[in-house]
């Protein structure tokens, strides 16, 4: 298996600044220095556990968001389909990552301009079959292009419960055929969509899905998790996995863990 | 029914997305049609589907058509229709939309409109302020009348959409001598019966071979049971009708004994000058001197009835019309106000009433010819159902299943 790579943004300017998912609340502001604490407590376990190679870019002033890095776009082979925010106030994070990737000599292919879409927060590889997430963040009108430019089978999930605004809060593939979900995030469509097309389905329950516990990082048999998600992690002991618990909790103020501080590029 | 036409691409099936979509659509309780679906063949091929979603509520189809947007249901763009002014009296613009007898509507200022009248080779003329358009003729276009040109914003609803749950289905519209005419007859007759109790009119087209076959006494039945409200025909029909009331002879000859009467080749044309020295049938029939047949059951059952002429008339009696564009725009105005029209055993006036009637008008065609039959078909008048037997049989038969002694 090749080295995985993750692409990162250190929380620089992280904080909470506005107010544009149900876990942002301005009276509860994140503590900087322990948010920095923690991404680097993630970007050292992925480095050196799970023997991952992380890139960073520098974080733009004035954009606490960036950080999240799941959102900067979706990247397939050497193909980069950068984000178009939802929000005006994560709009201007778009040109510092499609910097970045063309730097890295991705090949740049851009969404029409109407449709919005938030990159890797709303879309997911299972195997060969990209899950893409809509309604809050991202229009399915996208789902179709995806599909055209990539070449790939996509299904369409829509996302019913605002709490869990992106694919990625609810969803996470753990290999070929294999994820993690919150059926609850999922109208009764999107639930039997899973069901039959993903041979091992592991549901997390409403107390673990609050806590983030969709929202983790997998490399191979290796997995980087919430740390107060225990149900989840003796189900991936199961499941043969090493689990690494982290504390996430600054992050997840503004709706966000593990998984949504990295963009996998292979 | 105010609708709308959406399309939708991507994994709509492997998703649920089209079930989404057609779930949403039955929630509100409205309707449905997929006008188009391409379903993809490999996982990687995408599928596609237009969808008509109707409403009787206009607001109701607006929730829906909100609802199934974010499905990525969307409206499909449209065009505008092009207008260009008529140059001159009597004449379109170049490249004018020339139309069909089908329901037809123009997308203006962002809305559907209906075309008033549809008629098949008109043109359609739009009056902005009044966000109205109609199908105008040729010879009525006035200088700088707005016309539509080209064939963008136009929308025409095929003929199945709306038949599909009428009772004619088991009636193709093929002619063919070999139908059961009885079932056929049976069905015309509970048509004009349902004509009768929505209190709609029922226009007849008549040529002269009803009064050389004897069926005339059969017809006038019709008209006194109150199943005729309009009558189009030729100088003919009512110069041979008159004919026999008053001498008992079609073109000559006898309707008793079957046989020329002599001189009798004379009496239609004495029967047109005695009815034009009477001022016409309408005085004629008031003055009591012509006391029987169609023309006089017409005037005392009040059908509205015009007779217009053609090049080889005699006479012609009185109120026949011989001004042709004059002639065209009365049958026409008559045309417009009904949904059922029979045609009885003739050909031109058959065609020529047939051209003035939307397709949402059933058109029953009876004639002992099946070329005549198809020719009404073949001129886009698909509407109709031929039924090829003598017209005198057909009427017959038509009385007994109305009940008409």
């Amino acid at each position: 298996m090749p080295q995985p790579s993750f692409f990162m943004c250190r929380p620089t300017y992280y904080g909470i600044n506005y107010k544009i998912n149900a876990w942002m609340d301005l009276r509860r502001q994140a503590d900087r220095s322990l948010a920095l604490k923690q991404w680097f407590a993630l970007r050292t376990t992925l480095e050196k556990y799970l023997g991952a190679k992380v890139h960073c870019c520098s974080a733009g002033p004035g954009l606490p968001d960036m950080t999240f890095t799941a959102n900067a776009g979706l990247v397939y082979k050497n193909i980069f389909v950068p984000s178009r925010f939802r929000y005006k106030e994560r709009a201007s994070e778009e040109p510092y990552f499609t910097r970045w990737f063309q730097r890295h000599e991705y090949k740049i292919i851009r969404l029409p301009a109407e449709y919005r879409f938030e990159g890797a927060g709303d879309a997911l590889f299972v195997g060969k079959t990209l899950f893409a997430g809509f309604y809050y963040r991202t229009d399915i009108q996208t789902h179709a292009f995806l599909g055209e430019v990539l070449g790939v089978r996509v299904f369409s999930l829509e996302l019913i419960n605002r709490y869990f605004y992106h694919l990625d809060t609810c969803f996470l593939p753990i290999g070929p055929s294999a994820a993690i979900c919150y059926p609850d995030a999922f109208d009764d469509y999107g639930r039997k969509m899973l069901r039959e097309n993903i041979d091992v389905l592991i549901a997390v329950d409403h107390d673990e899905a609050y806590q983030f516990a969709c929202n983790a990082v997998v490399g191979g048999k290796k997995a980087i998790i919430h740390k107060p998600c225990l149900k989840l992690e003796s189900e991936l002991k199961r499941h043969g996995y090493k689990v690494y618990s982290l504390g996430f909790s600054e992050f997840i103020k503004a709706g966000g863990a593990a998984k949504c501080l990295t963009l996998r590029l292979n | 029914m105010p609708d709308e036409i959406v399309e939708l691409s991507g994994h709509l099936i492997d998703s649920f997305t089209l079930s989404k979509v057609l779930d949403t659509i039955l929630k509100h309780k409205a309707c449905y049609e997929i006008q188009k679906i391409k379903v993809g063949i490999s996982v990687k091929d995408t599928s596609f589907a237009r969808i008509l979603v109707a409403h009787k509520d206009p607001n109701r189809l607006k929730i829906i058509l909100r609802e199934i947007a974010r499905y990525g249901a969307e409206p499909v763009v449209l065009n505008e229709v092009n207008l260009r002014s008529a140059p001159m009296q009597g004449v379109f613009p170049d490249d004018f939309y020339t139309t069909t007898n089908l329901d037809t509507a123009i997308y203006l200022g962002s809305h559907w409109i209906t075309v008033k009248n549809p008629e098949m080779d008109s043109g359609i003329r739009v009056d902005r302020s009044l966000k109205r358009a109609e199908t105008i003729k040729m010879a009525q276009v006035k200088r700088g009348d707005l016309i539509v040109v080209g064939h963008n914003g136009v929308r025409v609803t095929p003929l199945a959409q709306r038949h599909g749950a009428e009772g004619f289905e088991f009636m193709t519209s093929e002619v063919s001598a070999e139908k059961p005419k009885r079932v056929l007859i049976a069905e015309v007759a509970r048509r004009m019966q349902a004509e009768s109790a929505a209190k709609r009119p029922t226009l007849f087209v008549g040529g002269p071979a009803i009064v050389h076959t004897g069926a005339a006494p059969l017809l006038v039945k019709l008209i006194q049971a109150g199943y005729v409200q309009i009558l189009l025909a030729g100088n003919a029909l009512a110069a041979h009708d008159i004919e026999c009331s008053l001498f008992g002879t079609s073109l000559g000859v006898s309707m008793c004994k079957g046989t020329d009467s002599g001189s009798g080749h004379e009496n239609h044309l004495r029967a047109i000058n005695i009815i034009r020295r009477a001022g016409g049938i309408r005085h004629a029939v008031q003055k009591g001197i012509l006391k029987s047949g169609i023309m006089h059951a017409c005037v005392k059952q009040k059908v509205d009835w015009v007779l217009t002429g053609s090049i080889r008339d005699d006479g012609p009696l009185p109120e026949v019309i011989t001004d042709m564009l004059r002639a065209q725009a009365e049958m026409r105005r008559r045309c417009r106000r009904v949904k059922l029209a029979v045609m009885l055993a003739t050909l031109l006036h058959s065609v020529a009433t047939g051209n003035m009637l939307p397709a949402s008008t059933r058109v029953i065609n009876v004639d002992i010819d099946p070329s005549s039959v198809t020719k009404l078909y073949d001129r886009g008048s698909l509407q109709t159902i031929g039924i090829v037997t003598d017209v005198q049989p057909f009427l017959s038969e038509l009385l007994i299943e109305l009940g008409i002694r």
